[in-house]
């Protein structure tokens, strides 16, 4: 039955309660550390881990373990080995990471050709660089709801440092932050979130959820905390609404409903769209200076 | 410390950067509430100095003191040179302020009256309290710098360290700004010390100048160290100070008598300076 005639029908689906537990922890997550990609201008490195991440779920399928354990381990290793060369200059940053990233999806493609030809696992690509909620086993519920507390543990213990850092390293430096540290501790929070975000909407999509609703919230909001809340809702409500409306969709083509990543990534495309609206009316982001001199 | 006034003491410091030599035997003293300029052109070594004096450049040789604390400990307030705040990032001019006082600390920051009361002073004391609502990355270039000041000062440094604050600023917002500097080192006690390619705007707000050349400097009270002979031997080649309509102009030899003779055919006009 429809969700809108039984939310008690709903709910009492395993696949959607699991869906919606690990969706939700991903979507809290991916906004939280996402507002802080997004000000340190670290989107492209956001979606190159989760291109590389799709290495490890793809190994996940092969060696039969817990693909949240692939996503992970393979984006917590490119997040180290990016921050690790701790290139300061934007353009030879981009370069590395665009190469990491390269590497990450021919490897995702060897591992994914595997699954399917010495596993034939099928569907391996399909879930690992898409997302397939509806299948992911309850028994990772638990694993998910730890790495994510793990993640906004992380990110709210280094956020007002990491704010100074994203100012100015040199400011930061100036008040005896540990530059490096922060930028490392950021770093793991982000890997934890794509491979949360890997697992719900895919690999692919994860930027998706990461980016999105940061992006919309930060044409929003004039300070970090609303930053955080706004994403936070933006990124709940996209997901938990995809699920829904994912569900609903198998009474709109009967047999088959459509997947849910389409539905997540598709609200949260019109947020951001609703968001930049919103903001040019409200006049955040024109100058408030009318006279546009100088000075005080 | 032998010396209870002293804010920072520079002792024949020398600095090398990928293999060359950029600072040799720069010495100088600054006082408690001391207003001191650093002068020198681009690439003369000033935010090298500065970024020396907080911890952040190995020294080859000598030494810097500072009164009652060891560099990298966080307790100077710094201005670094060209910080881009963009426009995207939401954070209020109070946010940046309230970052100087404890952005440091780990962990979420609990409001506190204390805390607020603190930011506000400073945000009054630099004139910022009309717009600390407002999106910092929005802000004109005066008005950001007055932020920025206010970072730097809310934890009450002994020291403050501008990197070319003046730049990228109009004429009115450059006197603003450096009769604020002036006012605040005396109110909070802060020694302040300020880089600037141009001593005009300094000249009269100045306890002590420090000139940067070739990698040498030579310090003292302006009026001392702003002259014909003394910049002359440390450029190396003759210069000579000339004081048009109160501004200093300092012109290497054959431009000074290009100006010269310029000034003598048109007296009515100060002659166009490099
Ligand atoms: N990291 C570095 N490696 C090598 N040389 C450097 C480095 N940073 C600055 N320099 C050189 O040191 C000199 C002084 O630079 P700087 O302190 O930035 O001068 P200023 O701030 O007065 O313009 C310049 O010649 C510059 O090229
Ligand atoms: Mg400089």
């Amino acid at each position: 039955m429809s969700v809108l005639l039984s939310v008690p029908g709903f709910l009492a689906n395993e696949p959607v309660r699991v869906a919606l537990a690990v969706g939700g922890g991903a979507a809290l997550v991916c906004a939280v550390v996402g507002c802080a990609t997004v000000m340190r201008r670290q989107s492209f490195a956001g979606h190159a881990l989760a291109d590389v991440s799709s290495a490890g779920g793809s190994a996940a399928y092969l060696l039969g373990v817990n693909p949240l354990f692939g996503f992970l381990g393979m984006a917590a290793a490119a997040a180290g080995v990016m921050e690790w060369a701790d290139i300061r200059e934007a353009r030879e940053r981009d370069l590395l990471t665009g190469v990491v990233l390269g590497a990450g999806l021919g490897l995702a493609a060897l591992l994914l050709y595997f699954d399917a030809t010495v596993r034939s696992v099928s569907g391996a690509a399909v879930t690992v660089l898409f997302g397939s909620m509806f299948t992911i086993p309850a028994s990772i519920v638990p694993l998910a709801l730890a790495v994510a507390a793990v993640a906004l543990a992380a990110s709210a213990i280094v956020h007002r440092p990491l704010l100074v850092s994203s100012l100015s390293a040199d400011l930061a430096r100036a008040q005896g932050i540990r530059v490096r540290a922060v930028a490392l501790t950021h770093a793991l929070a982000l890997a934890l979130a794509v491979s949360l975000s890997a697992m719900t909407v895919g690999a692919i999509l994860s930027t998706a959820l990461l980016i999105g609703p940061a992006a919309a919230a930060l044409r929003l909001a004039k300070r970090p905390a609303s930053a955080v809340v706004f994403a936070a809702l933006i990124g709940l409500g996209a997901t938990w609404g995809g699920i829904v409306l994912a569900y609903e969709s198998f009474y709109w083509t009967p047999g088959h409903g459509w997947p849910v990543s389409f539905f997540i990534v598709a609200l949260i495309f019109c947020a951001y769209l609703i968001a930049g609206w919103r903001a040019g009316r409200a006049g955040v982001r024109r100058a408030p200076h009318p006279s546009g001199c100088e000075g005080t | 410390m032998t010396d209870p006034s002293m804010a920072l003491a520079v002792e024949q410091v020398c600095i090398a950067l990928g293999g060359r030599r950029v600072l040799r035997d720069v010495s100088f003293r600054l006082e408690a509430g001391e207003f001191c300029g650093l002068i020198g052109s681009n690439g003369s070594g000033k935010t090298t100095l500065l970024r020396a004096i907080l911890g952040f450049v190995r020294l080859e040789a000598g030494r810097i003191r500072l009164a009652g604390h060891s560099a990298g400990t966080g307790l100077i307030g710094y201005v670094p040179q060209k910080i881009a705040l963009d426009p995207g990032l939401p954070l209020r001019a109070r946010d940046v302020v309230a970052l100087g006082l404890d952005g440091a600390r780990l962990g979420p920051a609990l409001p506190s009256r204390a805390r607020r009361a603190r930011v506000d002073e400073m945000l009054q004391a630099v004139g910022a309290l009309e717009f600390a609502e407002q999106r910092v990355g929005l802000l004109s270039g005066g008005q950001q710098q007055r932020v920025l000041v206010a970072h730097a000062l809310v934890r009450r440094p002994r020291l403050l360290l501008l990197d070319e604050p003046l730049a990228n600023l109009d004429v009115r917002s450059t006197a603003e700004i450096v009769a604020l500097l002036r006012r605040l080192s005396r109110d909070y006690g802060a020694a302040v010390l300020l880089s600037a390619h141009d001593v005009n705007p300094l000249l009269s707000a100045m306890d002590r100048v420090i000139y940067l050349a070739n990698g040498s400097a030579v310090a003292g009270r302006a009026d001392d160290v702003v002259r014909t002979e003394v910049l002359s031997s440390l450029y190396g080649y003759h210069v000579d100070v000339v004081r048009v309509h109160g501004r200093v102009v300092v012109v290497a030899a054959e431009a000074s008598e290009q100006i010269h003779a310029a000034v003598a055919r048109n007296p009515e006009h100060t002659a166009p300076v490099p």
